[in-house]
């Protein structure tokens, strides 16, 4: 009995050792948001202390942080949404039609790194006016987001029986009525999948707005980042606006657990 | 009536169509655009027309000694943290490779460090690592080591940001080997258990040999992500101090967009998707050489 309790307490140890180190950092960018930039700089660290609203009402308020959540929010689900609505029948015709070189073309765009579009797009977007505007910049995080669905909905289809539209063909069914009323709405699982990564990546993205957002549609990344160019790093308030960005996507992930986990691991473990 | 024979005619053109349209618009357009550029002295600051100046940009990368320094940290930088990741992440999915209490909370935990905004990642380390009043050094002192300078030193430049980069993707191959380790098959393991071997004997002479398709992939993927890091890079050091961790990402971007000479950063950038578009190549081929 004793040597069974023992042994429980060395795994959760071991366990502890194990998750303490990725998740102490969060809780130290978490518990500094709610301290003073005094606080924030005192050495030894300080592990108890009063927290205060102050750093969030900094960043809300004065900040504008509100504008940037939202054009953050549009953008992620803008892109989204619209790599959804021409991803999904893409994956679907490239399943169905064994279109691997298609497939293949599709998967260029999610390795080839991200800055080797921004010189053209940067040049053409000026051009033709679009810099700084939502259009530019859920295209451009399409281009993340699309090739992560078609390749997550490839995967989907490909587990999906034949079978279904078959006897939806007899019933008298034409092959894009089979695909909207009997494989879409089956295709639920995969369908989050897709759009929780894809959320996620265009809400984390960085460098397309980096380049093409200014001061009407920057973004949560890009807004935080303005903070540190400043001479003196207000800590507080980078830990705060930290927090407002990271905690959505913590938020997202908690609900959609399964669904990330899949998304992430898929294509490394079964082909 | 007439649409809905056509459609069903030509599903397999018109139902990818407009995907396809869009990657070639936003992507084939764009990279070839891409190789033009880089044949021209096309630049924002000059004022003259663009001229056609050949392979001229080529030749001025190669005798630049920026270039090679960026290559060698590109390759440092990922070798370095794709390593360790690979070896931690390993450990960490064969500890947690069976059932107990608590297991779906500690894959979540897992899950953090990969959702979070790189950006926001990147300024708290950067906190972390001030050498006066980061959390890192007063570490270091409670080990009675003296502080370092973390960011701020040549030496300790690309090591402080691999660690970044190990604490948030470590995990990732921690999950996909325990996807892959759910699909292993059971028999060789009651057969050594009859046998008799011991645990280590179990993963070095069994598990490790199953898994090594699954642990190539995930490697390969993670080497091609690295090779492209930036938000991390250009948040915490921007390539400083000096050069020190200007990777080939970071010089492309402070050529193109520091000092818009696209002629020149297009020149890079090409070098860049040869050396990406080659591991994907070696990807594809491993992929195909597993039968994964």
């Amino acid at each position: 009995m004793n040597k069974k309790l023992l042994s429980r307490i060395a795994w959760y140890g071991l366990i502890a050792l194990i998750i303490i180190p990725f998740l102490f950092p969060l809780f130290w960018i978490v518990s500094s948001s709610f301290k003073t930039q005094s606080q924030i700089v005192a050495s030894p660290p300080l592990w108890v202390f009063r927290p205060t609203l102050e750093n969030y009402k900094g960043v809300f308020m004065d900040q504008n942080f509100g504008i940037y959540l939202m054009n953050s929010s549009i953008i992620a689900i803008g892109s989204t949404l619209l790599s959804l609505l021409i991803g999904i029948p893409a994956a679907y015709a490239i399943s169905r039609y064994k279109m691997q070189t298609l497939g293949v073309f599709i998967l260029i765009a999610r390795l080839m790194p991200g800055i080797s579009f921004l010189i053209p797009w940067f040049i053409l977007f000026s051009k033709i006016r679009l810099i700084d505007t939502y259009t530019a910049l859920i295209a451009s995080h399409m281009l993340v987001g699309l090739p992560l669905i078609v390749w997550i909905m490839i995967n989907y289809f490909d587990g999906l029986p034949r079978e279904l539209e078959e006897s939806a063909l007899i019933d008298g069914c034409t092959l894009q009525g089979a695909f909207v009323r009997v494989y879409l709405p089956i295709s639920g699982p995969g369908i989050l999948t897709a759009t929780t990564l894809s959320f996620l990546f265009s809400w984390n993205n960085f460098m397309f707005s980096l380049v093409l957002s200014a001061q009407r549609t920057k973004t949560l990344p890009i807004a935080i980042y303005n903070f540190v160019s400043y001479a003196e790093v207000n800590w507080g308030s980078v830990m705060a606006a930290a927090v407002v960005i990271i905690a959505p996507a913590i938020v997202l992930t908690m609900v959609f657990q399964r669904y990330v986990i899949k998304g992430l691991t898929m294509g490394a473990v079964k082909g | 009536m007439n649409i809905n024979r056509f459609v069903e005619r030509n599903l397999r053109w018109i139902f990818p169509l407009p995907a396809a349209t869009f990657i070639i618009l936003m992507l084939v357009f764009p990279v070839l655009y891409t190789f033009y550029v880089s044949l021209t002295n096309w630049d924002m600051i000059s004022s003259g027309a663009v001229s056609f100046v050949g392979l001229d940009n080529y030749l001025a990368m190669l005798k630049e000694p920026r270039f090679y320094n960026a290559i060698g940290l590109t390759f440092y930088f990922t070798l370095l943290a794709v390593g360790l990741e690979t070896v931690f992440g390993v450990i960490i999915a064969l500890i947690l490779n069976r059932e107990f209490r608590g297991k779906n909370l500690v894959k979540f935990i897992l899950l953090l460090p990969l959702v979070a905004t790189p950006v926001a990642i990147g300024l708290s380390w950067t906190l972390f690592y001030e050498p006066t009043i980061g959390l890192a050094n007063y570490a270091l002192k409670l080990l009675g080591i003296p502080g370092l300078k973390w960011l701020a030193s040549n030496a300790t430049v690309i090591p402080s940001l691999a660690l970044v980069d190990i604490w948030q993707w470590t995990p990732m191959i921690s999950l996909i080997v325990l996807a892959g380790l759910a699909g292993l098959p059971q028999d060789p393991y009651e057969a050594a258990i009859v046998d008799g071997a011991r645990p280590l004997q179990v993963v070095r002479h069994i598990t490790l040999p199953l898994l090594r398709p699954t642990i190539l992939i995930a490697v390969a993927l993670r080497s091609i992500d690295a090779l492209k890091t930036f938000d991390i890079i250009y948040v915490m050091t921007s390539g400083g101090p000096g050069f020190a961790s200007e990777t080939l990402n970071i010089y492309a971007y402070s050529l193109s967009f520091g000092y818009f000479r696209f002629g020149a950063a297009s020149a890079s950038l090409v070098a860049l998707f040869a050396i990406v578009l080659g591991c994907c190549v070696i990807l594809l081929k491993m992929r195909k050489s597993q039968e994964l």
